[in-house]
């Protein structure tokens, strides 16, 4: 047992900070981005002008849908038609390597769920905190920057961090656009050892404790972000 | 000089404000007394446009708008400025310290100088005397406290005039009095103020004009002294609410 864990724990954990790790890290860098920018422009009402164009709306449209499509499909097919599928529309420039084709669709999945989380908090900062602001003379853009933003951030730390803990386990799936990952790793050693079962346990107990140290920020922001609010029991 | 005319605004099943026309003039005190649903808060947040009249004119100082028209965002802004604004709950900005909330729009909205806002800030605070609360963040203050800092935080600003709907009826008798000491010295001190409350004894104490609003009109519009010892039937009635005994 510890000579096994001796031998193939060391090459799973490489394999870990070379791949899942990094992997993790950038897309979810990413996926905040485009999850605040999205949720951002979702969100926004502007109340003293009430922006209706046709641009607009299209826009919204354009969001919902992205939301939508990367919700209802599995990410697995995501990967495949990313990686396989648009290079064969001449879109090769989208995934020029699996890495690539591996960054954008966790970031895009991930941000996806994250939208809609970013959303519900801002969503959920009462309306009387904008008229706060406006009846102090602020414009609908400072009140939703300074006002409605920093609290809703705070919302939203525990449903990013858990989407950050499921990105972790998900980078297992970059195995199929050639990378060789964690898991793929096991799987390759599985084969060749007979010992599926002692394999797959030890590359289980290895994401734990990537899931669990990668968790450990989470505690602390969380901590600085509840600052101004008073600590529940 | 705030100035109505002809103020009308209807919501889908009720007619709040019928052809109001009134002046508020500068370094008064006016109360706003009148029945619930009588269009108190209505009347008041038409006067900083948290709410946009159907129709009327509103003229401030030497500029007419007319509320039929969609106001442009560059006067709605100038109208907030002009006018402060004190709710029921004191809706402090709960990310932000005491400090920070005071200071949030004068550096902002008005582009002061962190460093002189701070110093202004910590003057108002020292006039509702809670100067020690600066660096605290809202949850940590008492609801009566909160809502003397947002009496601050309006005052930051230097409305010309104060607008405080209902600002002591979520505190109890204690913290209300804490309350109604500041408003009574600003009072004092001629700041322009407009308040909507409950509490005869701060109106017959502290305004300068009393308006009896009922069913989205003014009913009265005179003194304390008229109001509170020649009242007509109907004023009578509303006062003798607040009375205990039989
Ligand atoms: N946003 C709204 N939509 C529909 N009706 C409203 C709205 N705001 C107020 N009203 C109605 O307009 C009338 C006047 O409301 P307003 O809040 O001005 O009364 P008030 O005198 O401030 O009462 P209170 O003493 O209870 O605060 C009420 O009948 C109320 O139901
Ligand atoms: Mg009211």
């Amino acid at each position: 047992m510890f000579e096994f864990i001796a031998t193939y724990a060391p090459q799973l954990i490489v394999a870990g900070i070379k791949y899942t790790v990094p992997l993790a890290l950038i897309s979810f860098v990413f996926a905040v981005i485009i999850a605040a920018l999205v949720a951002v422009l979702r969100s926004y009402v502007p109340h003293a002008t009430g922006i209706k164009s046709i641009g607009w709306r299209i826009l919204k449209f354009i969001l919902w849908f992205y939301v939508w499509l990367f919700r209802s499909t599995p990410m697995l097919v995501q990967l495949f038609v990313v990686f396989y599928g648009l290079p064969k529309l001449g879109i090769s420039w989208l995934s020029p390597s699996g890495w690539a084709a591996a960054v954008w669709v966790l970031s895009l999945n991930t941000a996806a769920y994250a939208s809609e989380a970013i959303r519900a908090a801002i969503t959920s900062i009462p309306d009387t905190q904008r008229e706060a602001g406006a009846a102090l003379g602020m414009t609908d853009a400072q009140i939703f920057i300074r006002i409605i933003l920093p609290q809703a951030a705070r919302i939203s730390i525990p449903t990013l961090a858990n989407s950050f803990i499921s990105l972790v386990k998900d980078t297992s799936l970059a195995s199929v656009v050639t990378i060789v990952e964690m898991f793929y790793l096991s799987q390759q050693l599985a084969a060749t050892n007979f010992e599926p079962l002692q394999m797959y346990l030890l590359v289980a107990a290895i994401y734990a404790i990537f899931v669990s140290i990668l968790s450990i920020p989470q505690h602390y922001i969380q901590r600085w972000a509840d600052r101004f609010v008073k600590v529940q029991g | 000089m705030l100035k109505l005319e002809h103020i009308d605004k209807q919501y889908a099943e009720h007619h709040a404000l019928k052809d109001i026309n009134v002046t508020f003039n500068p370094h008064e005190t006016t109360v706003i007394v009148g029945p619930s649903g009588s269009g108190k808060s209505t009347l008041l947040r038409s006067l900083n446009l948290l709410e946009h009249p159907d129709s009327g004119l509103y003229t401030i100082d030497d500029r007419t708008i007319d509320l039929s028209q969609p106001v442009t965002t560059d006067t709605l802004l100038w109208v907030r400025r002009k006018t402060g604004m004190v709710f029921q709950q004191p809706r402090m900005f709960d990310h932000l310290t005491i400090l920070g909330n005071i200071i949030e729009a004068p550096v902002h909205v008005l582009k002061q100088k962190k460093a002189d806002a701070t110093k202004k800030a910590h003057e108002l605070l020292q006039a509702v005397d809670l100067d020690n609360t600066a660096d605290r963040y809202p949850y940590q203050l008492s609801g009566g406290q909160t809502q003397r800092v947002a009496i601050a935080r309006a005052l930051a600003m230097e409305p010309d005039y104060l607008l405080l709907d209902e600002p002591t009826s979520a505190l109890d008798p204690e913290l209300e009095a804490q309350v109604l000491r500041v408003l009574n010295g600003l009072a004092k001190e001629d700041q322009s103020m407009i308040i909507v409350t409950h509490n005869m004894e701060f109106a017959r104490e502290a305004a300068d004009r009393m308006l009896f609003l009922e069913d989205g009109e003014i009913v009265f519009d005179g003194t304390p002294a008229e109001f509170f010892s020649e009242p007509t039937d109907r004023i009578k009635h509303f006062l003798n609410a607040f009375k205990f005994e039989n």
